[in-house]
This record gives structure tokens, sequence and C-alpha cells, in this order.
């Protein structure tokens, strides 16, 4: 792959990608494509495959079937192929018996094309300045994580792909975290995050993956995904008995649900003008009618306790949530 | 100027080996071993002469023969066990730190790093050899004189010529010590434990010994790595018995490219799954 191809090519594209080791598959054969600009959330619970994905993307996992292309190259081809890729999985790691500026200037070193000269701007970027002759072995999980934004850094990345970067911070830490990643996407950075901070990357992110056991169960915009969720109500009525009936019996009202005090359905917006009228046209009074407001959290949980089946729905950005975990449907 | 290679790795693993106390005590051993055995010398004046073993009764004539007995000792446990202590370590520690993931997600092709490693690993095991023997040079002339020393083939050879064959000697017992080294990487490659990877080459090291004494197993003395440890004596024959130290160069490359081209498909072909 000649040099202009590689510029043209996705910064990611995983396809086919699995992993078996004996009789455990830890990843199931997944497909997903980071484009130029995202900010790219890979959510799923732990054990559902996340950092060996990585890994294998990284070059440093061998994938059992299935290819990775960075920037249209093969990371377990050449190391070539983590030109303008950087990032960490798991805890960024460092020789503890080093400072940070040695680690550093060692990384410098492994990286070459004038990395070494960026040394200083990345050490000030993560605020580390005043703690880069400290030795690494005395470091807080905080300071490491921030070390390892730079040593990131060091290679210029056109990608960055970061796991669980914010895990153990202070909230503190989190948020200057946060910021630094919505700063160095602003800069046009294509960043894949994996995180267990769901409010992280509803903030951060324009576009999941969701993984489940090992494969992907919803790709696409987090947008696409909670259009295609629909929009749920709650109401209170003065009878809630003939208040569902009036629910059920009204088109364009779904997913009917009595809860303890309230009543849960989906549907849009001129579907609950009608339910309205005919609600007061029954004789039914209405105490409460507010659409809920569907988080990724909601969606997330969904995609990775139901049935399995938000998949295939899911995928082209239909993909229906629960409304409490466990107690609703999951896609159409 | 290239990018990043093999000798960016062998330098860096150095200065890293500049930082951690194993290297100290492993060098500091080569330095110890010698002083000490020359105080026991000091000590033993008084007491009685010799001890059978080769220069053992030479040893108050010259100082120059003080290297080579600890040489001889120093085969059975003391410099397998330095030279494991860098070799076993080098690629363990990096599991052990979890830093293999983040160096070979640098601009370094794996085998660069192995590389890298593999030389740093022998250059340790080179000083500390080079620097035992420089310090049993000093240390046991200052104790027993710069003098002559008699050869094992009985011939009196000049003070000069036999630190040139002393030298000569610590480089052929490099030989032996670099099949020690590469079965180092191996187990540290393997196990990814620093201590398993240390002790299972001095245990390594041991089991060699052992079988040379076991009886009945005659024939299988000349092909052991700890026979290999005594090649370096054909130097101190007059003629030069080359035989041994021709055998010493090829079993021990048999030892070694076995476990280092071993180690080397491991390293490439291995899942970083940790750290």
């Amino acid at each position: 792959m000649t040099d202009a191809a590689a510029g043209s090519a996705a910064p990611i594209e995983v396809r086919g990608l699995v992993k078996r080791y004996g009789d455990l598959t830890a990843v199931a054969g997944v497909d997903l494509t980071v484009n130029a600009g995202d900010v790219y959330g890979y959510l799923g619970p732990n054990g559902a495959g996340k950092t060996t994905s990585l890994r294998m993307m990284l070059g440093l996992i061998r994938p059992t079937e299935g290819s990775v292309r960075l920037f249209g190259r093969d990371p377990m081809q050449s190391v070539r192929a983590l030109d303008g890729v950087a990032g960490f999985v798991e805890a960024p790691t460092f020789y503890p018996y080093l400072n940070a500026r040695r680690n550093l200037e060692l990384l410098a070193a492994f990286d070459g094309g004038g990395a070494s000269g960026r040394i200083d701007r990345a050490l000030s970027a993560v605020e580390l300045t005043g703690r880069a002759a400290d030795k690494v072995g005395g470091y807080s999980h905080g300071m490491r994580q921030r070390l390892g934004i730079a040593a990131a850094l060091l290679r210029d990345p056109k990608l960055l792909l970061l796991d669980e970067p914010a895990t153990g911070l202070d909230p503190g830490g989190m948020r200057d975290m946060r910021l630094l990643v919505k700063r160095l996407a602003q800069e046009g950075m294509t960043v894949l995050l994996s995180s267990h901070l769901l409010g992280e990357v509803e903030e951060l992110c324009n576009r999941v993956a969701i993984v489940r056991s090992g494969s992907i169960v919803y790709e696409g915009e987090i947008s696409a995904l909670k259009r295609g969720a629909g929009t749920f109500y709650r109401l209170r009525t003065t009878d809630d008995v003939r208040a569902q009936a009036v629910c059920a019996a009204q088109t364009g009202v779904i997913d009917v649900t009595r809860a303890r005090g309230h009543i849960e359905f989906t549907a849009d917006e001129p579907a609950v003008a009608l339910l309205s009228q005919a609600l007061i046209e029954s004789g039914v009074l209405i105490a409460e009618l507010a659409p809920q407001t569907v988080t990724l959290e909601d969606l997330f949980f969904s995609l990775t306790e139901g049935d399995g089946t938000a998949g295939s729905g899911a995928s082209d950005g239909a993909g229906h949530p629960d409304r409490a975990a466990g107690e609703l449907v999951g896609p159409e | 100027m290239g990018g990043p290679g093999v000798v960016t790795v062998y330098r860096w693993e150095l200065f890293k080996l500049r930082h951690q106390k194993r290297t100290y005590l492993g060098l500091g051993a080569s330095i110890l071993v010698p002083v000490l055995f020359v105080i026991a010398v000091h000590l033993r004046r008084s007491h009685e002469r010799g001890g059978g073993f080769a220069f053992s009764d030479y040893v108050d004539k010259s100082g120059l023969a003080i290297p080579l007995v600890v040489l001889l000792f120093g085969a059975i446990w003391l410099f397998p066990l330095i030279a494991a202590l860098v070799a076993g370590d080098i690629f363990a520690s990096e599991d052990h730190n979890g830093t293999l993931k983040t160096v070979l997600t640098r601009s370094l092709e794996r085998w660069q790093v192995f590389a890298g490693k593999t030389l740093a690993a022998g250059t340790y095991a080179t000083v500390a050899i080079l620097l035992c023997g420089t310090v049993g040079v000093l240390a046991g002339s200052l104790q027993s004189g710069f003098n002559p020393l008699q050869s094992l083939s009985g011939t009196i050879v000049s003070a000069p010529r036999a630190t040139e064959l002393v030298y000569f000697s610590l480089l052929i017992y490099l030989i032996p010590i670099a099949a020690i080294v590469c079965i180092g990487l191996l187990l540290s490659t393997v196990t990814h434990n620093s201590a398993a990877a240390v002790v299972g080459t001095l245990m390594a090291s041991l089991v060699f010994q052992l079988l040379g004494i076991l009886p009945g197993l005659g024939g299988l003395q000349p092909y052991l790595l700890s026979t290999q440890f005594n090649a370096w004596q054909g130097l101190l024959r007059t003629p030069i018995d080359w035989t041994p130290i021709i055998r010493a160069v090829w079993i021990c490359a048999i030892y070694g490219f076995a476990s280092i081209f071993t180690a080397f498909v491991v390293f490439i072909r291995r899942d970083v799954a940790g750290g």
C-alpha cells in the first residue's frame, strides 16, 4: 500500500475479526469501520472482547480469522501499519525504575521521526512537566493514565486508540481526560475510545459499536441509535385500567405496559396528541403525560442484557431500548 | 538518518540495565568473588597449601593463576547465575512490568526488539566475565605478584604472555556462557516469569553438571554444555590444544542456536495478551 492510498483509507477497518483461545471465543466476528474524524465509542460489558479486539487492532494479538486495516495497512504484517497510530490497551505501562522523562525519551527513540522533539509539549499537554523527573514507580494511577496519553502524543498520531482512559481516575481526573480527548478530537484526530463510562461516551463520541459476547450488536451513530429506539412516554391518569385499554386501542401507540402507578408506551408526537384526546373523550383525566429521555445507558443495557436480538434490528439504527433493564422488550 | 532499529533497542536496553539493581548484583559478584578468593588464599598461607585442582599449586606463585581458578570454580553455578540474572529477566521483566505492549506499539518490528535485547544480554555477560577476570588479575597480582605462570604442560610462561592467555581464556569461556545466555533468553521468552527463567537457567546448568558425573554416561560428557566450560584449558597447554576449543564452538553453537531460534519464533509469534 502506497502512502497516498494509506492516506485515503479509513483509519480503522475491521472485517470478520475472530479470536479463539481453545474452546473459548473471545471475539466472534467483529466488523467495524472508523472513519476519519470520528470519535468512536467501543462499548461492551466486561469480558465482551473489547480489549482483545483493541490488541488485535494494534498488532499485539494475532487474529484467528478476519482482518484489521489501519489506514489500509495490516498491523500483523508490519509495524509500519502503526504509523500515525498511537494509544494504549488497558492501563498504560512504563518502566517503574525510570522517571517519566526517561520513559518518554525511550519511547521517542523507539518512534523515531522527531518524536523526541515532542516530549516537552506532550508532558505539558497532560500537565506532568513538574513531575517529569520523578520515577514512574511512584506515580498514581491517574498520573500514569496521563503519561500514557503523553506517550501517545509523541507519535503525533492521526488515530488514537484509548482503552478505558478514565478508569480509576478521580472526578477531576475524569473531567480533565474528557476535556483532553475532546480537544484532540477538535484538532482533527480520529479517536477510538473504549469505555465503561456511558455518559462520557455519549458526550464525546459521534459513533459507537456495542459489543456483546465478542460480537457487535450495534454499529453506527449514537443519534441514529436513539432515533431508532423511538420515544417512550410515561402516563399517569385517574383510571389506569381504562387508560391502558384506550392506549392499546390507539393507532400508533405500541408497547403499552402498566407499571406501578403509571403506564408506559412508545409513540410519536402526533399519536400522543390523538391519544390525549381519546383519553379525555373516554372520561380518563390525565395527571401526567411526559416523554422520557432515552440515554445511551438505556440502549446499552437493552443491547447487552436483552435477548440478543437487538443487534440485527439495531445495526441499521432501528434499535429499541428497554425502558428499564429487564422490563421491556428489545428491538422490533 | 534511518529510523529506529536494533542499535536503538540495544542502546536503551543497556541504559535500562544501568538502572536496575540486578545488574549491579551480577557485576558486584563478578568483582567480589575474585577478591574473596584472594583473601582466602592470603588467610590460607599459614595452613595447608594446594587443593588438587588445576592451578591450585600455582596461586601462591603467580597472581595470574587466580582468575583461572575462579573460572574453574565459577563454571559450576556462579557464572551461569550471573549470565542468567539478565538473560532470564530481559524479556520476562517486560511481561512483569506490562511494558511489552508499550514497546511493541511503537515503530519497531518485533525482530528488532528481540535482537536488541539479545545483544544487551550478551554484552552484560561479556562485561561480567571480563570484569571478573580483570579483578582477578589485579587482586591476584597484588597478592601473589605479577609473576610467570606455569602452564598445564609444566612449561613456564612469561607474565605478559600469561596475561594474554588469561584474556584469551576469558574469551573462550564466553562461548559456553553465550549458550547459557541463549538458554536464559529462551526461558525468559517462554515462561514470561523472571524468577522462573533465572532459576531455570541455573538448574539447566546444574543438570548438565550432574549428567557429567553420573556413572555410565561418560560417552556423553564431551557433548555436555558443562564440559565446554573447561575448553579454555587447551590454551594453557604447550602446544595449544585446540581440540576442546573447537568442540566447544560447535557444541555451544548447537545449544545456543537451538535455544535462541526457539526463543525468536516464540517471541515473534506470541500474543501479547497480558500487562
